[in-house]
């Protein structure tokens, strides 16, 4: 049998920071520029959850998408739809939320939730501009 | 007539709260954009003058020029803010896209050149959600 991929497309918007409380104001204002605005700033996250393996014999089907897309609903977007990343979501309360640490805790929350023999990859876009993907 | 239109962006935090209303009441009109933490979006703001293109340059307006304006009198106000306590010029209103695009027109419109008139705004804070105003 031949691998295929499939994929969801979901969306968040939240406000963060980017912040690092070990490094002085001046320190962070040059790492971070303007996303380190005290007051948060904020974006529309596009989130693409490719899942990659045999289409099963039954169904034909790789993964119901239906399924992952309600599954991406209840584990990731209720946590961080209309959210402060910053202060409504434990996994961010010590963790700098960049895109590329985003990616890294979507990927840790679904991982487990999926079956082990299909390969999971998150693409996260902050902005139409700026992505990520995870595992690289 | 010639219409030109220039495409700017700029990403911010912001809620939608109305400290004259209780807890409840605001959860009930503003569902999760009330969340008192904030929330934030990508936003893509278009920007429409019209006039007669110029005969030496062909130019309705210069749209780099027109980009310099949007950028010093709007974008710099607003991208990686908090709308609600970051901008001047929306303090004490209720920061809905319909009224940010109301300001954003009062603060531009002084600025477009005499030979041309600014015809209309769009607003995108979403891609599925949009507003847009002429002025009237």
């Amino acid at each position: 049998m031949y691998k295929v991929a499939v994929y969801r497309t979901e969306h968040f918007n939240a406000a963060h920071r980017l912040h690092n409380p070990a490094f002085d104001d001046a320190t962070n204002d040059r790492l971070f520029g303007k996303c380190n605005n005290p007051h948060f700033h904020g974006h529309n996250y596009e989130l693409i959850v490719k899942l990659t393996g045999e289409p099963e014999k039954d169904t034909g089907y790789v993964y119901d998408l239906k399924k992952l897309s309600d599954l991406i609903r209840k584990e990731i977007l209720q946590r961080f739809d209309h959210k402060n990343l910053n202060l409504d979501v434990p996994e961010f309360s010590e963790l700098n939320p960049t895109a590329e640490n985003i990616a890294m805790i979507i990927y840790g929350i679904l991982r487990p939730l999926i079956e082990d023999h299909l390969d999971l990859q998150v693409r996260l876009y902050e902005t139409e501009r700026n992505f990520v993907e995870y595992p690289a | 007539m010639v219409y030109l239109t220039r495409l700017e962006h700029f990403n911010a935090a912001h809620k939608l709260y109305n400290p004259a209303w209780s807890k409840e009441k605001n959860e009930a009109v503003f569902g999760d954009c009330a969340n008192e933490n904030w929330h934030g979006h990508n936003f893509n703001l278009y920007v429409t003058v019209k006039g007669t293109p110029d005969e030496g340059s062909g130019f309705v307006m210069d749209a780099k020029h027109l980009s310099r304006l949007i950028k010093e009198h709007v974008i710099e106000k607003l991208d990686h803010k908090n709308l609600n306590l970051d901008v001047d010029f929306l303090s004490g209103k209720m920061c809905s896209t319909e009224n940010l695009i109301v300001e954003i027109w009062k603060q531009l419109e002084p600025h477009i050149q005499a030979n041309v008139t600014l015809h209309s705004l769009k607003l995108y804070e979403t891609p599925r959600i949009y507003v847009e105003y002429f002025g009237e």
